[in-house]
């Protein structure tokens, strides 16, 4: 089996309601899954139910042998109460080499606030940090839920961007659940849009065309997606805040093809 | 020449500040106070229950406060009711049931007040074997299960994700409360015990940097806070649960207003 996790055949029903019916889902190497999908549609239960939080009332969810799952929530509420470093934090049930901690941090950009307690981070920082906590283990997938909800748009531009990267860079599958649909799309490779069911799935250009994506998210939707593709590459050529944007050469070209195409 | 039941206080005082401190760390930062206090109130209960059958006071109490818990647990997982209204229901119920109990005891001498408010007095050799036996249970769960713990307190799904097994941790965390509780009550008393678990935890809260050295810290303010009360009470004859929780507040009050004062400057 090729697949490092996948859901077969889900079905959730919870107080006389469907939340999930009939998913299938599989993630293999190297994918890089989003999923889309409005407020309610089951987005998060399929994700726990992956994530093995939460047994599904019909189908099964396999794991491969010994996958390593990295997971990054959707955000940590940093307690004033609870005194804790970020250093500590990362290390917090794991065994991470001083080295292997020096390098995820550079690579998650958080080298700087190392030492600070945590509940003095700002949104970008935190998900940097939950991020960095992911990666120690040197994971095979990484899952993501809805990780940028609640940094402005900066933050989820850079955290996308890293994200992006994080992808280029290291041997690992990404599923992860986002709302911003106009920041993922140029990422991805793979988008399912989900509402109860599989509504649609493949490429994030030929979703954008798909009807039953513009049902559910309305036409207008499905053009400005088109125009956000579009804006966001000419956005992060400009966007020197970003400290993360100068990989992103051959992907800026694969879209500019794309257009012009 | 120290009297020896002072000497006995003093090492069930010190056994409960070692074990209130680091576990009140947890109280503190999930916001177990009031549970605590309802744990506390079901004891009445066991003691109750204790006398009635003549079985162990300790024992009467683990069981009750025990029960307490995991009836709580059950409760919370129909989701139909809020926690504090369940905590209120429970330990008002409980509270109400054990003071009925105890009416019928009107052949045995009982003293409610003791068990209210402590009294050091009635410290016995047996009550430091469960004091020490249980203590040494929780600082040895507590230190086996210190980072899941942590972690599960930062960000339960996190720790869901990682491994952790959060049901039992939270069910974990009752059980070392209703130990703590149970070996507690002669010396602070029932209406006082939650103090003993947030209030050395509090102060310590205001120097320290990491979650370990706050548990270290809760542990020595709890145990200064002894020292200091049971002194107290020896040498003005008040009550030994007032007069420790007494000397943690002023402790408390002393860091907080060296910590604004620090924060200032």
């Amino acid at each position: 089996m090729t697949d490092l996790l996948s859901a077969n055949h889900i079905s959730v029903y919870r107080d006389g309601k469907t939340i999930l019916e009939d998913v299938s889902l599989s993630i293999g190497k190297q994918d890089f899954i989003t999923i889309i999908g409005p407020n309610g549609a089951g987005k998060s239960m399929l994700l726990k139910c992956m994530m093995g939080f939460y047994a599904p009332s019909r189908g099964d969810v396999a794991r491969r042998e010994g996958l390593k799952i990295g997971y990054v929530p959707q955000r940590l509420v940093a307690d004033h109460t609870v005194p804790i470093r970020v250093r500590r934090f990362l290390t917090l049930r794991k065994r991470a080499a001083k080295d292997a901690l020096m390098k995820v941090a550079a690579e998650t950009a958080i080298e700087e606030i190392l030492d600070q307690p945590i509940h003095v981070l700002s949104g970008g920082e935190l998900q940097r940090v939950l991020l960095a906590r992911a990666l120690l283990d040197d994971p095979d997938l990484l899952v993501l839920d809805e990780p940028a909800q609640n940094l402005d748009v900066t933050g989820q531009l850079a955290f996308y961007k890293l994200i992006e990267k994080i992808y280029a860079e290291r041997d690992v599958s990404i599923l992860m659940v986002s709302h911003d649909l106009h920041l993922v799309m140029s990422s991805t490779r793979e988008v399912v849009c989900l509402y109860h069911h599989i509504c649609c799935h493949g490429e994030p250009s030929m979703v954008t065309r798909d009807p039953e994506f513009i049902s559910l998210f309305g036409n207008d939707m499905a053009r400005l997606m088109a125009v956000y593709n579009h804006s966001h590459d000419h956005d992060h050529n400009h966007d020197e805040a970003a400290p993360l944007h100068d990989h992103g050469h051959s992907h800026d070209h694969e879209h500019m093809e794309k257009l012009d195409g | 020449m120290v009297d020896d039941f002072i000497l006995r206080a003093l090492a069930a005082g010190i056994g409960v500040a070692l074990i209130a401190g680091p576990l009140g760390c947890f109280v503190v930062w999930r916001r177990m106070a009031y549970f605590g206090d309802s744990l506390a109130h079901s004891a009445l209960l066991g003691i109750a229950l204790g006398l009635l059958y003549g079985i162990n006071i300790n024992l009467g109490t683990v069981i009750v406060c025990a029960a307490f818990a995991l009836l709580l647990v059950w409760l919370q997982q129909r989701r139909v009711l809020a926690t504090d209204t369940l905590l209120g229901i429970l330990a008002h119920a409980a509270l109400s049931i054990g003071m009925v109990a105890l009416s019928f005891l009107n052949n045995v001498s009982f003293d409610l007040y003791s068990y209210l408010f402590g009294d050091i007095l009635t410290v016995r050799i047996s009550d430091l074997y469960w004091i020490y036996g249980g203590g040494l249970m929780v600082i040895g769960l507590l230190i086996l299960n210190w980072s899941s713990l942590t972690l599960m307190t930062l960000h339960e799904d996190l720790a869901r994700a990682e491994g952790v097994n959060t049901v039992w941790a939270n069910i974990l965390l009752m059980l070392l409360m209703t130990i703590v509780v149970a070996v507690s009550i002669r010396i602070v008393g029932i209406l006082l015990i939650t103090s003993m678990l947030i209030i050395p935890a509090a102060t310590a809260r205001q120097l320290v940097t990491s979650p370990e050295s706050m548990a270290i810290w809760a542990a020595v303010f709890g145990l200064i806070a002894v020292i200091a009360g049971i002194s107290g009470s020896v040498e003005f004859d008040t009550p030994s649960g007032p007069s420790i929780v007494t000397a943690a507040a002023i402790m408390f009050a002393l860091f907080s207003t060296f910590a604004v004062v620090r924060r200032r400057a």
